[in-house]
């Protein structure tokens, strides 16, 4: 299991960058979520998948899922919903204020 | 010991910026400033018997000991000789210098410039250490630098202070390769010891690659060819930094690097072709283009290159006889060239103009400094006469020039060669000397052309050229009155064994002396004749002269640098990233194949499960699904899916608090992203070229696989036991909590929890900012 999931975590990193490479926000928005959502997965399958009960004390159960990736992973969904709604208002902001939202029409000036 | 000498100008300098004040309209700092250089030479001064007895001084004291290196100083017979020169000159610089800046110049910043070199220099010639030395050379580049550059709203001082920096830089960095190879050749970074495992070196396959890179920094810092182009254009420098810096000890430095080293090296072919070869080139180049010069101390200029060019090749020569005379010609150049620059000083001064077309005549205004031009300029010019120290030096190059001491082969075919062009070139050297003296003092008086009615200047000025040309004829007179106490000490440090050779004006008729009648006559009638053979200047220099390589080379390496720049810096930040995660993949994937961190293990897998794969398939097919969506609220579907595709995973995998965060942040952010679409232009299709297209897909597939191999690789190799069974164990004792993630998340780690949460406060913070600037803007466009 563990094999396949280091390949879905591949493929979803494959899709995030290549959405990342493309010109227009909305995709690099999609692109940064996909990669986080790679990110996630990868982290619980370094902590091995399915050895024991989930991570909360009980009586009488001596083996539990390693709750370390859990917490770390955790934090970075916090983290990463924060970026993606950041970037989305950003995204509208610049439409707004520039009526594109395509990277190369976003330069900036010549001498920056 | 002598790290408080060293360290004395330094602390002097840190002393001076504390008073940065508005100038004092009474007091002149150059009074203080000149009571460091006259304390140094006496100091010096007292050190001076028990060297010319044969006992160098010492002193150690550890800087970086882990990569021993010591600041080790070293006085022997070189470095005293140096070190006096340093100090006296200095002194009589800021002597004179005290009379020529005005008081309304920014004097803190020039002495603190000064007293920085001053520092160096003294560190330069006395440190044993190689890196030390190193450390002390580049200083003095920047102080030169800054010195050059003094008057920085010139845009012709601030240009010749770039190029000097550039070529002595560039030779300091070549330097330090040599350096280092020398380390790595000699496991060791004392120069004295250097010196001691002379025979194990020259065997070395090192040794030519040392020679050379060490060399090409003495030559550019001593300005020889084809390296000396700097030294023209340093010339902007307020005139007693020329006198100092760049006559009569900054150049010198290349000069004191290639006698410290001579005993490392003598006995190689090279380096007596390189050395002798470049030093008469040299020479022979820079007395014939400073004929040609108009402006005085372009004139020199030039002729400081030729007499530098001089010493570099007694110093190739490298018989005892050259070494002596080497040594004695150090010392004279700097009594007779800085004298002649604060000659031109006063001259510039007193006059408002140093272009010798312009001046003439001036013996009648001013005649104590046209009496010291006098003494510097026939002692530069060598012409016979027991007065000038000049003529003793340069009639012992004639001599060795003779009798070299040329290793074998190749060298020995090449040296009959030399007296040759040591005779061509003092040709040049005299006619240029009476080129200045006579242009300048004789001849028609062009008043109209002068910007001031000229007259002598004050007392005070001309002590410092006076004092230097009672040297000159001290010396001329009594060559062995320094000869005991320092020529020979130096000489004797430079060769490795004792060296006494007794100095006197008559030979008898012996070849050196027809040499200097030569001299005489031929320089006396190309003087006379000037006007009828001038005009090959127009040809000679033209296109080849290496002003022009310079500007070529730099303009060069301009364009390339920005052609490079603007290849991959256009502004495209798809590109950038595209160049980032190339960069990534190409790292990490080499650094892992290099050292073998590639692993694929079946063992310890778990079994796999349908539930599982199946939702897995799915979220694999939504990811390659988002590429392909055409619209918006398709596209945030699909992404949807990957989320709660993941959130199911989480639940299949026991982790359920991943799956409730995950849950609950994946419809937050599905609302948000419908909420903010309707606002968001419409789905673009891709408007890349296929070609870029093509890229795109092979750069994520390429990061995808190799993510996927570091994630195998991670996973079938175990480094070390993981530390979570120390969570599972405390978490209650410790934590008070059952629930282990959250006790980690609130407790164990609560500080990560804690930036976390300032994290989305700072997005928070920003996305408010964001959308309330668009309240206001709207709001003011209402009223």
């Amino acid at each position: 299991m563990e094999i396949l999931m280091c390949i879905l975590g591949g493929a979803l990193f494959a899709a995030g960058i290549y959405l990342l490479l493309q010109r227009q926000l909305l995709r690099i928005i999609l692109g940064t979520a996909l990669v986080s959502h790679g990110a996630h997965l990868l982290i619980l399958t370094m902590g091995k998948l399915n050895r024991g009960a989930p991570p909360v004390l009980n009586e009488g159960i001596q083996h539990y899922t390693d709750p370390l990736p859990q917490a770390l992973i955790l934090t970075s969904i916090v983290i990463s919903f924060g970026v993606t709604s950041f970037l989305l208002v950003l995204a509208y902001r610049a439409y707004q204020k520039n009526n594109t939202d395509m990277m190369d029409q976003l330069r900036g000036t010549e001498d920056e | 010991m002598f790290l408080y000498y060293i360290a004395l100008p330094f602390i002097a300098a840190l002393l001076l910026s504390l008073f940065s004040r508005p100038h004092s309209k009474t007091f002149h700092p150059g009074w203080l400033v000149a009571i460091i250089p006259f304390v140094l030479f006496i100091l010096f001064l007292t050190h001076s018997s028990g060297i010319s007895e044969g006992q160098p001084l010492a002193s150690l004291t550890n800087w970086i000991p882990s990569m021993g290196i010591q600041l080790s100083f070293y006085l022997d017979g070189l470095s005293l000789l140096f070190t006096l020169l340093i100090t006296g000159i200095g002194f009589l610089v800021v002597l004179y210098s005290i009379f020529y800046l005005s008081k309304k110049e920014n004097l803190i910043n020039f002495y603190i410039y000064l007293l920085l070199f001053m520092g160096s220099m003294l560190g330069l010639v006395m440190s044993d250490n190689l890196f030390v030395l190193y450390t002390f050379w580049e200083f003095t580049s920047i102080s030169s630098f800054l010195l050059i550059g003094f008057w920085s709203h010139r845009a012709r001082s601030v240009y010749g202070a770039l190029k000097s920096m550039m070529i002595t830089v560039f030779g300091g960095l070549s330097m330090l390769g040599g350096f280092l190879l020398l380390w790595i050749a000699t496991d060791t970074t004392s120069i004295r010891e250097i010196i001691s495992q002379k025979e194990e070196l020259m065997a070395s396959p090192l040794f030519t690659a040392i020679l050379l890179l060490v060399l090409v920094g003495a030559f550019t810092k001593s300005a020889q060819f084809p390296f000396h182009t700097w030294l023209p254009d340093a010339m902007e420098a307020p005139t007693p930094v020329s006198a100092y810096l760049h006559s009569a000890t900054m150049v010198k430095a290349g000069i004191y690097l290639v006698a410290r080293l001579s005993l490392l090296f003598t006995g190689s072919d090279l380096f007596f072709l390189c050395v002798s070869g470049f030093g008469l080139v040299t020479l022979c180049w820079g007395s014939f283009m400073a004929v040609r010069q108009t402006d005085l101390k372009g004139i020199l200029a030039f002729s400081t290159i030729s007499q530098l060019g001089m010493i570099m090749a007694m110093l190739g020569f490298g018989s005892e006889a050259a070494i002596f005379a080497a040594v004695f010609h150090i010392f004279n150049h700097a009594t007779f060239k800085g004298c002649l620059f604060m000659v031109a000083g006063i001259v510039d001064h007193e006059t408002g103009t140093r272009d010798i077309r312009k001046l003439g005549g001036l013996m009648t205004f001013m005649p104590i400094t046209a009496t010291l031009a006098f003494f510097g300029t026939f002692s530069m010019a060598g012409f016979p006469l027991p007065i000038f120290n000049g003529f003793l030096s340069k009639e012992m190059f004639f001599d060795a020039s003779l009798q070299t001491a040329a290793p074998s082969g190749l060298a020995k075919q090449a040296a009959p060669l030399f007296p040759y062009l040591a005779v061509l070139g003092s040709i040049f050297t005299f006619v240029y000397s009476m080129h200045l003296f006579f242009g300048t003092f004789r001849g028609k008086v062009q008043l109209d052309r002068l910007e001031k009615k000229p007259h002598e200047a004050p007392f005070g000025m001309l002590i410092p050229p006076f004092l230097l040309v009672c040297f000159i004829v001290v010396i001329g007179v009594l060559p062995n009155l320094i000869n005991e106490r320092l020529l020979a000490p130096a000489a004797g440090s430079i060769a490795g064994n004792p060296i006494h050779i007794h100095v006197a004006f008559w030979h008898g008729i012996k070849l050196p002396l027809i040499m200097s009648l030569i001299v005489v006559a031929a320089g006396a009638l190309l003087s006379l004749f000037k006007r009828y053979w001038e005009s090959i200047y127009l040809y000679l220099p033209g296109k080849l002269s290496a002003d022009k390589a310079y500007q070529a080379l730099l303009n060069s390496l301009l364009r390339g640098a920005k052609k490079t720049t603007s290849s991959y810096m256009t502004g495209s930040l798809s590109l950038y990233l595209a160049i980032i995660v190339l960069f990534l993949v190409c790292v990490t994937a080499g650094m892992m194949a290099a050292t073998g961190g590639f692993a694929f293990s079946m063992a310890d897998l778990s079994p796999v499960k349908w539930a599982e794969a199946i939702t897995g398939f799915a979220m694999l097919l939504a990811a390659v699904a988002t590429i392909f969506m055409k619209r918006r609220i398709a596209a945030v579907i699909v992404i949807g899916v990957v989320g709660y595709g993941l959130a199911l995973l989480f639940v299949l995998f026991r982790a359920p608090d991943l799956a409730l965060t995950q849950l609950i942040i994946e419809t937050v952010t599905v609302v948000l992203f419908l909420l903010c679409f309707s606002h968001l232009p419409v789905m673009k299709p891709n408007s890349k070229p296929l070609r870029s297209k093509v890229a795109d897909v092979l750069i994520s597939l390429a990061a995808g696989t190799l993510i996927t191999l570091v994630a195998i690789s991670s996973h079938s190799s175990k480094w070390f036991q993981p530390i979570s069974d120390y969570f599972v164990k405390t978490s209650y004792s410790l934590g008070g909590g059952k629930n282990i993630v959250n006790v980690i998340l609130v407790d164990f780690r609560g500080l990560d929890t804690m930036f976390e949460i300032t994290v989305l406060g700072l997005a928070a913070l920003g996305i408010y900012g964001m959308i309330k600037i668009r309240l206001r803007k709207k709001g003011g466009m209402e009223q």
